[in-house]
């Protein structure tokens, strides 16, 4: 192998990039497009649900109640009803999510004693919010209703009493709870894959169709000259999206970065051959743009959207998909970049992750050497 | 670098089939060193895929070949070292300029560069594009772009040069100075093997091999073949090698008879 004839290829390559308007939208717009989109419309965050509450009771530890559901971060009493009919319409027009109806006997019942029921009403047709909120809602009662107990017992004369078991929870790694702390990291991950896997998908390919390839294949260049000469501005272009997503982590979507800046970049570069290398597998064996770019799409952006753990966590597939998720390349990049985001975790830890992405990275590459034919035919 | 006996190119019963359909049917000749050796035919007579052959981007179904000395069945790729290869479409980089095209080719080839900067600009005089150095290629008459081509594909200076069609489309003018750049190269022992369907233009060549549906059905001089195979003709009318190309061919369509041949 010649630096002479690599650095050749190289350069008319980058050339290439940067006379094609198509491919700089392809290499710079759309990863800040998808960014921006993802980064502000994708948030998982069950915040301020809108509540409508029927207060049957309208007594002190009623309105208690409803105010302990207004004090929360996640609810927000939007509508007060009068009657059923105007709680299913409210929930009916999408108005709110959940309705609260307290009974007319509830205060009776607290006070001496007994227990008492409130109903709950919830609009399940976004069935991931709706469990959330009801998880709320429940920790929201239960929460008064161990207050009241204790009071109780206070008015009882029996002092010291305290709720049998009392959780003491403390977040860590996403300590807001933010989604958006660990979708942006997941998001740079699959982001990568598809631009660099559609960039590359587009050259070798491209040479054929307008007959270049002829003459170059002609000439004394090699394989491994082609190919590395071919990958390397678009490794250049991967690492500049990188930069340029990391700082719109940082500076827009504020998502703290707890670990070590270089070790994400270094890891990243070997992920990114492996996606460049995937691309470039592609347009060596169909030499032919259109199909290459599809194989590209297809074999990056649903894998590395829905089986890397970006969004949808691994633990939670059923086995075989699960088994499945392991010949993701993204899926070990996901949990290598969420670490060094999220947990600020070193090498040692994120070995075991970044030692698949060795073995993709140095695979594909040469794989797609190998593809390589210098013939016609 | 040429093989003892200066012979250039040599090739014995090469064939190249696709499929069903023989392409190249047992082709036997010799090209010698410095030669103008011409291919002339009909389009689909087997001239290109001779060619793509002799320059190691198609690989023959059976017979053999020796190309500056080295086996194109084993050593293709050294064969790549020592040739210069243009094909029919000119295949430049249509988004880059003039300069950077010479020097992608400059780079691939390794000129050494104590030479690099004489043979660009040796390139771009040939080509005359001097005042468009920095003229993407999409831009350049079709004239031009075969130039610039032929530049690239002798940048590095090769013994033999393989053109496959390489006046399709320029205009006459072009075609002139074409042709004396290349007697200069052969003047300087660069061995020209090219293919053509132009009459005329085979005229020009030093030794011609006639070309019809993939077999070789005669080979010599252009004065050589006229000779060899009188036609008739009105009466003091010389034959041309149109005339020759015709009747050979008429002749093999109505009889499938033998290869021809005439030994210079």
């Amino acid at each position: 192998m010649k630096a002479r004839r690599l650095l050749a290829v190289s350069g008319k390559e980058f050339l290439h990039v940067r006379r094609d308007p198509r491919s700089l939208v392809l290499a710079i717009a759309i990863p800040v497009v998808l960014l921006l989109l993802f980064g502000y419309v994708l948030t998982l965050d069950v915040d301020r649900v809108p509540m409508a509450v029927w207060d049957r009771s309208r007594t002190p530890e009623s309105r208690e109640l409803v105010s302990r559901f207004e004090g929360s971060r996640y609810f927000q009493v939007a509508q007060r009803a009068e009657g059923y009919p105007e709680v299913e319409e409210a929930l009916d027009r999408g108005q709110v999510l959940a309705a609260l109806v307290i009974p007319e006997d509830f205060a009776g019942k607290v006070r001496s004693d007994r227990s008492s029921v409130v109903q709950l009403l919830l609009d399940a047709a976004e069935a991931n919010t709706a469990t959330i909120a009801l998880g709320y809602a429940e920790a929201v009662v239960s929460g008064y209703s161990s207050d009241l107990e204790v009071r109780w017992a206070h008015a009882k004369g029996l002092q010291g009493i305290r709720p049998p078991i009392d959780v003491r929870s403390r977040v860590w790694f996403n300590t807001d709870l933010e989604s958006r702390n660990f979708i942006i990291p997941g998001l740079i991950s699959v982001i990568m894959m598809i631009i660099a896997a559609l960039l590359t998908s587009l050259t070798v390919a491209r040479e054929w169709e307008q007959g270049t390839m002829e003459q170059l294949i002609a000439t004394p260049v090699t394989a491994p000259e082609l190919i590395l000469g071919k990958l390397l501005p678009y490794f250049v272009i991967g690492m500049m999206d990188l930069v340029v997503a990391v700082a719109m982590g940082k500076y827009l979507f504020h998502v703290p970065m707890r670990g070590s800046l270089p070790l994400l970049f270094g890891i990243a570069a070997v992920f990114l051959v492996g996606a460049l290398s995937l691309g470039m597998l592609f347009s060596v064996s169909t030499r032919s743009q259109f199909p290459a770019s599809q194989m590209a799409m297809a074999f990056t952006f649903l894998p590395s959207y829905l089986l890397s753990g970006f969004v949808f966590s691994i633990d939670s597939m059923p086995p075989v998909v699960r088994a499945i998720t392991h010949l993701v390349p993204s899926r070990y990049f996901v949990k290598v970049i969420k670490g060094i985001y999220l947990k600020g975790v070193g090498l040692g830890t994120l070995a075991v992750d970044t030692a698949p992405l060795l073995v993709f990275g140095a695979g594909l590459l040469l794989a797609a050497t190998r593809m390589f034919r210098k013939k016609l035919g | 670098m040429t093989a003892p006996g200066g012979i250039s190119v040599s090739a014995r019963d090469l064939t190249r089939r696709f499929g069903d359909f023989v392409a190249v049917n047992r082709v036997t000749f010799d090209v010698r060193r410095g030669e103008v050796f011409g291919f002339l035919g009909p389009n689909g007579a087997g001239k290109s895929t001779t060619i793509r052959m002799l320059c190691g981007l198609l690989a023959p179904t059976a017979g053999e070949a020796t190309v500056a000395g080295f086996d194109l069945r084993t050593q293709a790729e050294s064969v790549k070292t020592r040739i210069g290869y243009m094909s029919q479409r000119f295949s430049l980089y249509e988004d880059l300029t003039v300069e950077e095209n010479i020097d992608f080719f400059g780079g691939i080839y390794r000129i050494p560069s104590g030479r690099k900067r004489e043979r660009k600009e040796w390139a771009i005089r040939m080509a005359g594009l001097s005042d468009h150095v920095r003229t993407r290629v999409a831009h350049l008459s079709g004239g031009w772009k075969q130039r610039l081509a032929l530049g690239c594909a002798i940048l590095h200076e090769p013994p033999i040069l393989f053109l496959d069609e390489p006046t399709s489309g320029t205009d006459p003018i072009s075609r002139r100075s074409f042709w004396d750049l290349i007697y200069s190269l052969s003047g300087g022992g660069t061995t020209v093997f090219l293919t053509t369907h132009h009459m005329d233009e085979a005229e020009y060549c030093d030794r011609l091999g006639l070309v019809y549906r993939g077999e070789l059905v005669a080979m010599g001089s252009p004065r050589e073949l006229k000779d060899g195979f009188p036609v008739e003709r009105a009466e003091g009318i010389a034959p041309t090698l149109e005339d020759v190309f015709v009747s050979l061919v008429e002749g093999m369509d109505r009889a499938a008879g033998p290869v021809a041949e005439v030994r210079g």
